[in-house]
Parts: C-alpha cells; structure tokens; sequence
C-alpha cells in the first residue's frame, strides 16, 4: 500500500490525547480510516481535530506529544 | 457570489476597521495587516473601504458563481485557480465555476483575498469587520463555515489581471520578528532591570495567540513592591482601571506578556507596559504560534515616522500599479 504522510495543516501545538487522561487517539500499528481523528493541534486558542486523509496502518510518529509544529510539518506515516 | 467549500481554520470579513467607537468598549476590528489589506484591495481596483477576507494558518476554499477579479497578499500561502499555482500580490481573473484554494502556510500567518467590488455585508457602525467575541459584523458575527455564501458588491472597472506589486514592495515574514514599542502607560510599576530585561528576552508566540491579543512566553517580569491603591486590585500588576491602547503590552501574573490587538479590551486594570507602534502591528500580525519576536524601544517620533514611511510605501504600491 501507497505510504501516506498525515501533515500538520497549520502551526500550534501537537497532542496525541483528547485530554490528559484518556488513551492515544492512534498507536503505532493501529489501523486508521480515512477521516478518523489522529491528533489535536492547539492554537488560536482552540483545539482543532486533525483527521487522516487516506485509510492506513500507522507505521511511525514524526513528532513527539506535544511538540511545537509548523504549517505543513510532516506529522505521521501510515502505510 | 462566493460559495464557501471548505471554510479554512479561521476565516473572516475584514476592512479598514470599526473607527470611532472605541470610547464605548467596541475595539476596532479590521484587519490585523492592515497594509497587505490595502494592498490586495488595490489590485483588484478596490478602496480601502471594501471588505476583504483575511485568512488565517489555513485558507479557504471558495467557488466563484460570477466573473471576478481577485488578488492575495499578506502571508506566504500560496494561492491555487482550479488546482493550478498562480502568483500572490497579482490580480488574476476568475471565471464562473472556479474554485480558488490555498496550499501550506509557508511564511506569516494570515492571508488577504481581496476580491473586485469587495465582499459585501451589512457594515455595522460603519465597517463591515468582523468581531467575533460580539457578533458584530462581517458574516453573521462569525468566522466563515462551509456552505456559506457571500455576496460582492459593485466592481469597479480598474481591475487589470496580471498587475502584479514589485517584489521589493511586498512583505516578508521572517520567523523572528522584531517589533517597536513605545514604553508605557504604566511602565513605572516594573523595576528597572526587568524592564531592561524585557528587550533582550526571546519571547516565543504561544498557542494563546488571536485577533485577541498575543500571549508570549520567555521570561519573568517583576514588579516594584507597593500597597495598591484604591481601586487597583491585589496582583501586582494591577493599576486602577485605565485605557488599553490597541497594541498595549500587559504582563497578568508577570510571566506572560500579551499584546492586545484588534479585538481586544478596551480597557482594564492591568499595567500596559508598552505599545506596539501602528507601523508594527502589521507584522505582529504575521507572527505566529512557535515564532520568537523581540521587542525594540522607540521614541513616539519614531513611531511617527515609522507610520509615515508605511504610508508611502503605500503609495508606491499606488504609483508602480498605476493607480495613482
């Protein structure tokens, strides 16, 4: 299967939890779908959902639990 | 018309700003680049009286129903007509059916789609900018959302396609920002040295970064010991209430500053240590989350200049488009 590169739409800050308390959204392994919630990024003052845009296996994070990312910043790869 | 597709992060009817009402709480809104703005507006034959989309982080995708004229300025998103790559700062002609979108931000933070005869709302005391804290203005009081549509007033018949501003006229947006300030209103309550301080402190955007204001994270502030006056509340970076002027610094609590900018309070009872000048507001603007800006004391003289120097380069815009 084609590899597919979730990127960051937009600067802030990168969560892989909903809340401090609950699981990841996604683990290395997992199977994700198209439109599925992968992530947060928080800015503006708001927590913005990041969904994937292709169906996949997620194969490797590109960034840490709450790393400052930029516009476009390569986020996961799914394969 | 225009018809919203995909509404990007945060996109909203901006103009020259609700002047004028700022003595009744309301701030004034506009756009936060305020010379990008008049710019795009010029490309595509419009006043500074026409309302424009600023768009922030993400752009928008929109679908054109008419014939228009549109032109992007501001920040480096790089501007699409049907899928293909056309330059930013240049008027380009739109035909019925197609659709304008935005790849990544590669540089600043928001971007101006102007487009001819300007996108028409109803103004609210005078200005059809967009307050979203209130709902006042622009579409509905709110950011765009998909499915929106969005009338554009009468076009004007200057609008030439391919005019295009010389590259030393346009803005860049470099990741560290230095932005002028004059010191004040209430500057007197830090010590010294943390005033000093101040200017020689990275002080990174935080995610808390809007039309609001910017907060900054980096350093410390400390304020002179003192009992507070009558009035004043208990942090020592309260004052009794005084008049925020657009730009101000205050620094709650005296770990982070935040500069209030277009939508912000108008008044309060914290300490403003400084102004950004007019000139600059522009680009702290285009500073976004995770940039490191430093902050540079000015006289009012040089804020005055400043401002003069920004407006003629303004007017070189007007002269090298042939506008007048």
């Amino acid at each position: 299967m084609a590899e597919h590169i979730v990127h960051a739409p937009f600067p802030g800050v990168f969560y892989r939890r909903p809340d401090p308390e609950s699981p990841p959204f996604v683990n290395e392994s997992d199977t994700v779908a198209s439109g599925s919630v992968v992530g947060l990024i928080e800015v503006m003052k708001m927590f913005q959902e990041i969904r994937s845009e292709a169906d996949g296996t997620v194969t490797e994070f590109l960034v840490e639990n709450e790393a400052a990312v930029d516009a476009g910043q390569p986020l996961m790869r799914l394969t | 018309m225009l018809r919203v597709h995909r509404p990007g992060l945060m996109t909203t009817v901006q103009d020259a700003g609700r002047v004028g009402a700022y003595h009744l709480g309301m701030p004034p809104s506009g756009a936060m680049d305020r010379f990008s703005f008049s710019v795009a507006n010029l490309l595509v034959g419009n006043t500074d009286a026409h309302a424009a989309l600023e768009c922030t982080y993400l752009g928008p995708e929109i679908e054109f129903t008419e014939p228009a004229h549109i032109a992007v300025t501001g920040a480096d998103m790089p501007l699409k007509i049907n899928g293909e790559p056309v330059d930013g700062w240049t008027c380009h002609a739109v035909s019925p059916g197609e659709v304008v979108s935005f790849d990544f931000l590669k540089a600043g933070a928001r971007a101006y789609l102007a487009v001819s005869g300007g996108i028409d709302v109803p103004p609210v005391l005078g200005s059809r900018s967009t307050y979203t804290l209130t709902g006042t203005g622009g579409l509905d009081g709110r950011a765009l959302r998909e499915g929106d549509e969005l009338k554009t007033g009468a076009a004007a018949t200057s609008a030439a396609a391919g005019a295009s501003v010389p590259e030393e006229l346009r803005t860049v947006h470099p990741s560290q920002v230095e932005l002028r300030v004059v010191v004040g209103l209430a500057s007197y309550r830090l010590v010294p040295e943390s005033l000093a301080a101040f200017f020689t402190t990275d002080w990174r955007v935080t995610p808390d970064a809007n039309r609001v204001g910017y907060r900054y994270r980096g350093g410390a502030i400390e304020f002179v010991d003192r009992t507070p006056p009558a009035g004043a509340g208990s942090d020592p970076a309260n004052v009794v209430d005084i008049g925020y002027p657009v730009g101000s610094i205050q620094v709650p609590g005296g770990s982070e500053p935040i500069a209030l900018l277009h939508d912000a309070v108008t008044a309060g009872g914290y300490a403003t240590i400084a102004t950004i000048i007019s000139a600059d507001l522009g680009r702290a603007g285009q500073s976004r989350t995770n940039d490191v800006t430093r902050f540079v004391e000015v006289t009012l003289e040089e804020a005055l200049t400043a401002r003069h120097e920004l407006a003629a380069r303004l007017t070189r815009v007007h002269e090298a488009l042939g506008a007048g």
